[in-house]
C-alpha cells in the first residue's frame, strides 16, 4: 500500500473549506422472509440454509413482492416526511458480483418509493434540518468470506460464498448534500444516524443493529473553499458500521481532502473504504465500469400504485414524531436539558428509555449508560448499543442496588461478569458470591477494629465531626473487600461512636 | 409405425378412458417412436424413459382405482428445454448449463404432473431460445421431419419435430417473438402463444421476461385447448400472471369444430400480407381466409402502421432484458466452470470472462453485446426507451384492430422451412422469419398457429396464424377449429400424412 | 445514431463480461453493425408524449404475505455447485477482498 496520506488539523481545515455531507443510510428490515421470496431472515443462521430458486438467483426463478417491506418502506417515508409515489416500478441494477446471485440487484432507480422529505437532528443544542432525497427499496446481498492460500484452486486464494442473506429486504435512505454544518459535520453525521436509528426502532421495522450490519452507513463528503458555491469533488466512504464510526469517517475525510487540495492536488471521485481499527479510509478499487448499471425497469415485477386510503392508513400507524418524543420523555423523566442532549448525544436515549421501562428510576438508568457504559464502550471502541449488555440487565443491577443486594462498586463487578458472558445479574451476582454482608455480627466486629486501628479519627467524630467517619467507613469496606453496604456501615459507626 | 401413435391426444385420452390402452402401452410406444427417428430428427435432449414409465404406471393405477387428474391423465408429453423439471437435465440448449439437474420444478413442469401426463423428455432448442431455426443449440440442429435438410423453426424446433413426427402426442414450447408459432408453421402442426399472463413463467428460464410465455404444442386445435387449459391459469410465484380463470378454451374448440363463422369479423393485416411473403404461402392464406368467409365469415382489411416497427422494438428489448437475465450465467453457483488459459491463479471475474466466453454461442453473444449496448448509458433512450414507446403504439395499433374485427390473421412466417445453414451467418434474414409473430408479444396478445396446405413451390407446410384480445385465447380456438375443419374437409387426411416416412432405427428395447 | 465500433464492441463484452478473442470481435462487430443498422429507424418512430410500456399487461400491487415458504436444504442448494466447501460455494478470489 502506498504510505499513509498527509492530514489537515481539523479545525485548519474548517478554517479553510466548508464541508458538504450526503449520507447514504442501508437498513434490513425485521421482515420474516425476504423482499422477494418466503425464505425466512434470521440471523446467524447455517450456510446456505434460508434459500430457495428465486434468492439463489437459480435459472427460471421469479421474484414476488413481501407485501410487508412495501409498508415498512412507506412507513419509513412518511416517518421522514417524504411523498409516496402513487405509482412506481422496480428496477434492475446490473453489475457482476459472485455474492450477487443473479449479477443484478433488484432496486429502485429514477421511481422511489419514497422522496422528498426531511427530517431534523440536534447536535449540542442546536438544531439541524436535513433534507431526504429518497427511501427506496431493495435487496440485499450474499456473504463471502476469504479464503487463504491452502493449496487448492490452483493453489489460489479462493473465497467462500453463502446466499442466506441475499434478498433480504433493504431500504436505502439518502440526504440530500447537507451544507452550513461548519466544524459540527461530523457530530450532526453522527446525530442523523443515531436519529435514525432511534426512529426506525419506533417504528419497529428493523433490529437497526449496526454490528449485524443491519443498519449500514456510506459517506459522501466533499469541501468546497469557503464563500464558493460551487460543490468539491466527493468521495463516497463504504463500510462505515458504527455511530462513532460515523464521526470519525466525517472528520477524517475532510482532514485529508483538505491536505490534499490545500497541496494542490485534486480530489479523485471514488469510493472509500473506512477502516475500523485504524481509523482511515482508504481507496477502493476503481471500476471501469461503475457508473454503467444498465438500470432498466424488472419486467418480472409489476408496478407498485399504493391506494391512497392504505397510506393513510399507515400514517396512522407513526410513532410520536422524535422531537415531542423526546420532549415528552424529558418531562417525565425530570431531565435538565443538559442531561436529556447528553443522553441522546451519546445515543443512548432508547437504552436509557428501555432501562427505566424495565424498572430503573430515570436517574439510575441515565447515570449508568451515561457513565459506566460509556466509559466501557469508549475504551472498547463500539457504540454503546452495541457493547452488549440489554437495558433490562441495567434494569436489574439497578433493582439489586435498590434492594441493598449489592452497592454501586459491586454493581460494576456485576457489569463485568455479564459482559465476560457469565449469565445474567443474578447469575453472577451468585456465582461471583457478590452479596453485601448483612451479617451484622461481622460488621459491628470489623467495625470495632476500625475505630481501635484509628483512635484519633475516632475521637473527632466523638467530638461532632461526623465528616470524619469516610476514613473509618473506607477501612471497613476495605477490610469486607467492598461487600458491605456503605451505609449501613455509616450508621454503625456513628451509633458506637455518639 | 404403431397406428396408436398417430392418433390425436384427444382421441388417445377417449381410448385411455375407454380401457382400450394404458398409459404404459402408450408411452412405451413414443418411447419407441423416439428410439426409431430421433436420431435423425434429434428432436429431443433428453429422454427420461424410466421416468415417464413411471408416471404412466402412477397413471394407470389411479385409472384402475377410477380416479383420474384430468382429462390428459395418462397421455404422455414433450417439454421444451428451457423450463425446469426436477431431476431432469436443463440446459437450454447451451454448453453452460451442461449437466444442470434443476432442484425444482417450473410451474407449468408441476401441472403437467399434477394432471397427470408422463413426461418423456426434454426438446431442443435454439441456446436461451435465442433463433428462428433450432440451429443455434449447442447440441446440434434439429431437423424438420418433413426434409432433413430443412430447419424445423425455432426456437422451439424440438418440440414441433417432435409433434410432427409422432415422437409425442403433446408438447410444450415457449414463445418470446414466434417460437412456438414459427415452428409449428414450417412442420405442419400448431401452436399457441397464449395471452401474456396466461400460463405461469415460473421455472420457465427467461429470454425475455416482458414477452415470454410457454404454450402448446400439438398436431391439432382440440389437443392445444385440452393441454392449455392444463397448464394454464393464475400462479402465485409470478407476479405477472393473470388472476382470472382461463376461458372454455376446450368447449371453444368443439363449437368452432362445428364450423359456423356466422358473425365472426376477421381482420386481414395488410401489413402482414403480400410483399415478402412467399408466393406459396401467401397463395395457402388467401384460401384459408376464403374458407372463413365460405363459413359465413366477414373479412375486413386492418392496418396496423406501427407493425412495420415491431421488428426494430423488438430486437431492442429482447436483447436488453436477455443481457440482464444472462449474467446470473457466471460459473459461480451452477453450470460450467472454465479457467482461462495463460492466467496463473486467475481470479473470479476472469473466470467468469473465460467461462462466458466459452459456454456461450455466437448468437446469445450478440444478443447479449447488443442488449448491453440498448441499455448503456447514452444510448437508453435513443434504444431501449424508444423500443418501449413502439410498444404502446403497437397495443394502440392492436386495439384499434380489434373495433373492428374479432380476430386478426396473417400467414404465421413468411417462407417455407429454409435450408440448415442457409441464414446462419445472417442474422438479419434469420431475424425477418418472425416479422409476423413478433407483434403479439410485443402486446401480449394470444396468437395460434395451424397449418395451411403446402407451398405448391415447395411441397412444405404453410402456416396460418390468427390472433386475438388479451384474454380473449378462446377465440383462437373457435376460429382455428374451424378453419381446421374446413381445411381437413378439404384434404381429405389430416397434412401431417403427407409428409414422407422417416427411416426407421431397429429398436431394441 | 452512430455505427458500433470495434472498441465499442471490446468495451461492451468487457461490460457483459465476457472474453472475446480478436477473432470474435473480428466476426462480430460488423454482424452488430448491420443489426443496429436495421433497427435504427426506431429512433423516428415515437413521439415525446407517448408512454413507453415496460409490462404488457396493466396489473398492478402484487404482494406476498410475509410468510415463509419451504425453500431448499443447503445440499440441494449447493447440488450444482462448480465446487463446495463448508456448505458454501467455493468461488475463485474476488477481487477487492484480497
Amino acid at each position: 500500500m502506498t504510505t499513509a496520506p498527509a492530514l489537515m488539523s481539523f479545525d485548519e481545515a474548517l478554517e479553510k473549506f466548508d464541508p458538504v455531507m450526503g449520507l447514504e443510510v442501508h437498513v434490513e428490515l425485521n421482515t420474516v422472509t425476504k423482499m422477494f421470496c418466503g425464505c425466512r431472515t434470521e440471523f446467524g443462521a447455517e450456510p446456505n440454509t434460508q434459500v430457495c430458486p428465486t434468492c439463489l438467483g437459480l435459472p427460471g426463478a421469479m421474484p414476488v413482492v413481501n407485501g410487508k417491506g412495501v409498508e415498512s418502506a412507506i412507513r419509513i417515508g412518511l416517518a421522514l416526511n417524504c411523498k409516496i409515489a402513487s405509482w412506481c416500478r422496480f428496477a434492475r441494477k446490473n453489475y457482476f458480483y459472485p455474492d450477487m446471485p443473479k449479477n443484478f440487484q433488484t432496486s429502485q432507480y429514477d421511481e422511489p418509493i419514497a422522496y422528498d422529505g426531511w427530517t431534523e437532528v440536534e447536535v449540542e443544542g442546536e438544531t439541524f434540518r436535513v433534507e431526504i432525497e429518497r427511501a427506496h427499496m431493495e435487496e440485499d446481498t450474499g456473504k463471502s468470506l476469504h479464503v487463504g492460500t491452502s493449496g487448492r484452486i490452483h493453489g489460489a486464494d479462493y473465497s467462500l460464498v453463502d446466499y442466506n442473506r441475499a434478498g433480504i429486504p433493504l431500504i436505502e435512505i439518502v440526504t440530500k448534500p447537507i451544507v452550513g454544518t461548519g466544524e459540527k459535520a461530523p457530530l450532526v453525521a453522527k446525530a442523523y444516524v443515531a436519529h435514525l436509528r432511534e426512529l426506525l426502532l419506533a417504528l419497529g421495522v428493523s433490529d437497526v443493529r449496526m454490528e449485524q450490519g443491519s443498519l449500514r452507513c456510506d459517506v459522501n463528503l466533499s469541501l468546497k473553499p469557503k464563500g464558493e458555491e460551487k460543490f468539491g469533488t466527493r468521495t463516497e466512504t463504504k463500510n462505515v458500521n458504527s455511530l462513532r464510526s460515523v464521526e470519525r469517517a466525517v472528520r477524517y475525510e475532510i482532514g485529508r481532502q483538505a491536505a490534499r487540495l490545500a497541496a494542490g492536488e485534486s480530489i479523485v471521485q471514488e469510493t472509500r473504504h473506512w477502516h475500523e481499527d485504524t481509523g482511515v479510509t482508504t481507496s477502493g478499487r476503481e471500476k471501469s465500469d461503475a457508473e454503467d448499471y444498465r438500470y432498466f425497469p424488472e419486467p418480472d415485477l409489476v408496478p407498485i400504485a399504493p391506494d391512497p386510503a392504505w397510506i393513510e392508513e399507515l400514517r396512522g400507524t407513526l410513532p410520536e414524531p422524535p422531537r415531542e418524543h423526546r420532549a415528552r420523555l424529558q418531562k417525565e423523566w425530570g431531565f435538565s436539558d443538559l442531561e436529556m442532549r447528553d443522553t441522546v448525544g451519546a445515543g443512548a436515549l432508547h437504552l436509557v428509555e428501555e432501562t427505566i421501562a424495565a424498572g430503573a428510576a430515570p436517574a439510575a438508568a441515565r447515570k449508568w449508560w451515561l457513565s459506566e457504559m460509556a466509559r466501557r464502550a469508549n475504551e472498547q471502541g463500539v457504540d454503546l448499543a452495541d457493547l452488549g449488555i440489554s437495558p433490562t440487565a441495567v434494569a436489574r443491577v439497578q433493582a439489586l442496588v435498590d434492594e441493598g443486594k449489592i452497592n454501586d462498586k459491586l454493581a460494576r463487578q456485576v457489569f463485568d461478569g455479564v459482559l465476560a458472558g457469565e449469565g445474567t445479574p443474578d447469575e453472577v451476582v451468585d456465582a461471583r458470591g457478590l452479596a453485601v454482608v448483612s451479617d451484622e455480627g461481622a460488621l459491628s466486629e470489623a467495625v470495632d477494629r476500625a475505630i481501635e486501628a484509628n483512635p484519633d479519627v475516632a475521637e473527632k467524630i466523638r467530638g461532632g465531626k461526623v465528616a470524619a467517619a469516610g476514613a473509618l467507613i473506607g477501612a471497613v469496606m476495605k477490610e469486607m473487600r467492598g461487600q458491605a453496604d456503605a451505609g449501613r456501615v455509616r450508621e454503625l459507626i456513628l451509633q458506637k461512636l455518639s | 409405425m404403431s397406428d396408436l401413435i398417430r392418433r390425436t391426444a384427444a382421441e388417445l385420452a377417449d381410448a385411455l378412458a375407454a380401457g382400450e390402452t394404458t398409459s404404459g402401452e402408450l408411452t412405451e410406444a413414443y418411447l419407441d417412436r423416439i428410439a426409431a427417428v430421433d436420431g435423425e430428427v434429434h428432436a429431443f435432449l433428453h429422454v427420461d424413459a424410466d421416468g415417464a414409465l413411471e408416471q404412466a404406471r402412477a397413471s394407470d393405477e389411479r385409472r384402475a382405482a377410477g380416479k383420474s387428474a384430468g382429462p390428459l391423465d395418462g397421455v404422455p408429453v414433450a417439454v421444451k428445454d428451457v423450463l425446469t423439471a426436477k431431476g431432469l437435465p436443463t440446459t437450454c440448449g447451451s454448453k453452460i448449463l451442461e449437466g444442470w439437474i434443476p432442484p425444482y420444478d417450473a410451474t407449468v413442469v408441476r401441472r403437467l404432473r399434477e394432471a397427470g401426463l408422463p413426461i418423456l423428455g426434454k426438446t431442443n432448442m435454439d441456446e436461451f431460445a435465442m433463433g428462428s431455426s433450432t440451429e443455434h443449440s449447442a447440441y446440434g440442429p434439429t431437423r424438420n421431419p418433413w426434409d432433413l435438410d430443412r430447419i424445423p423453426g425455432g426456437s422451439g424446433g424440438g418440440s414441433a419435430a417432435a409433434v410432427a413426427a409422432f415422437e409425442a402426442p403433446l408438447a410444450i414450447g415457449t414463445d418470446t417473438g414466434g417460437s412456438i408459432r414459427q415452428p409449428g408453421a414450417v412442420t405442419g402442426t400448431v401452436g399457441v402463444k397464449p395471452t401474456y399472463g396466461g400460463v405461469s413463467r415460473y421455472g420457465l428460464v427467461a429470454l425475455a421476461n416482458s414477452l415470454d410465455q410457454a404454450g402448446p404444442v400439438t398436431r391439432t386445435i382440440l389437443d392445444s385447448a385440452l393441454l392449455h387449459e392444463a397448464i394454464g391459469g393464475h400462479d402465485p410465484l409470478d407476479s405477472t400472471s393473470i388472476d382470472q380463470p382461463v376461458p372454455n378454451l376446450v368447449e371453444a374448440a368443439r363449437q368452432g369444430a362445428a364450423g359456423d363463422m356466422k358473425g365472426l369479423r376477421v381482420g386481414v393485416v395488410k401489413e402482414l400480407t403480400g410483399k415478402g411473403y412467399q408466393s406459396g404461402v401467401q397463395a395457402r392464406f388467401d384460401e384459408s381466409v376464403q374458407l372463413l368467409v365460405d363459413a359465413g365469415a366477414e373479412v375486413v382489411e386492418v392496418s396496423c402502421p406501427h407493425f412495420v416497427h415491431a421488428l426494430a422494438a423488438y430486437y431492442l428489448i429482447l436483447p436488453s432484458e436477455a443481457s440482464s437475465n444472462l449474467a446470473k450465467f457466471d460459473a459461480m453457483r451452477y453450470g460450467l466452470r472454465v479457467f482461462p488459459e495463460g492466467i496463473e491463479d486467475p481470479n473470479a471475474e476472469e473466470v467468469m470472462r473465460a467461462t462466458r466466453d466459452a459456454g456461450f454461442g455466437d448468437e446469445v453473444k450478440r444478443r447479449i453485446i447488443l442488449g448491453t449496448y440498448a441499455l448503456s448509458s447514452g444510448y437508453y433512450d435513443a434504444y431501449y426507451g424508444q423500443a418501449q414507446k413502439v410498444r404502446t403504439l403497437i397495443s394502440r395499433d392492436f386495439a384499434a384492430a380489434f373495433e373492428s374485427a374479432d380476430v386478426l390473421v396473417s400467414p404465421t412466417a413468411p417462407t417455407t422451412a429454409f435450408k440448415l445453414g442457409e441464414k446462419l451467418d445472417d442474422p438479419v434474414a434469420m431475424y425477418l422469419n418472425d416479422i409476423a409473430t413478433i407483434p403479439a408479444n410485443l402486446a401480449g396478445v394470444p396468437g395460434l398457429s395451424l397449418p395451411s396446405g403446402l407451398a405448391e413451390e415447395d411441397g412444405l407446410p404453410t402456416g396460418f396464424q390468427i390472433l386475438a384480445p388479451a384474454t380473449a385465447d378462446d377465440r383462437l380456438y373457435r376460429v382455428g377449429a374451424a378453419l381446421e375443419a374446413a381445411l381437413l374437409d378439404s384434404w381429405g387426411a389430416p397434412l401431417l400424412d403427407k409428409a414422407p416416412e422417416l427411416a426407421q432405427k431397429e429398436v431394441v428395447r | 445514431m452512430p455505427d458500433i465500433t470495434r472498441e465499442e464492441v471490446a468495451h461492451l463484452a468487457d461490460l457483459a463480461r465476457i472474453d472475446l478473442s480478436d477473432a470474435e470481435l473480428d466476426h462480430l462487430a460488423p454482424q452488430l453493425a448491420v443489426i443496429l443498422d436495421s433497427i435504427k429507424s426506431i429512433s423516428e418512430v415515437a413521439a415525446e408524449d407517448i408512454p413507453p410500456t415496460s409490462h404488457p399487461m396493466p396489473i398492478t400491487n402484487v404482494f406476498r404475505e410475509d410468510a415463509p415458504r419451504p425453500g431448499l436444504t443447503a445440499e440441494e442448494a449447493l447440488a450444482g455447485a462448480p465446487e463446495v466447501e463448508q456448505q458454501r460455494f467455493a468461488v475463485p478470489r474476488i477481487l477487492g477482498e484480497e
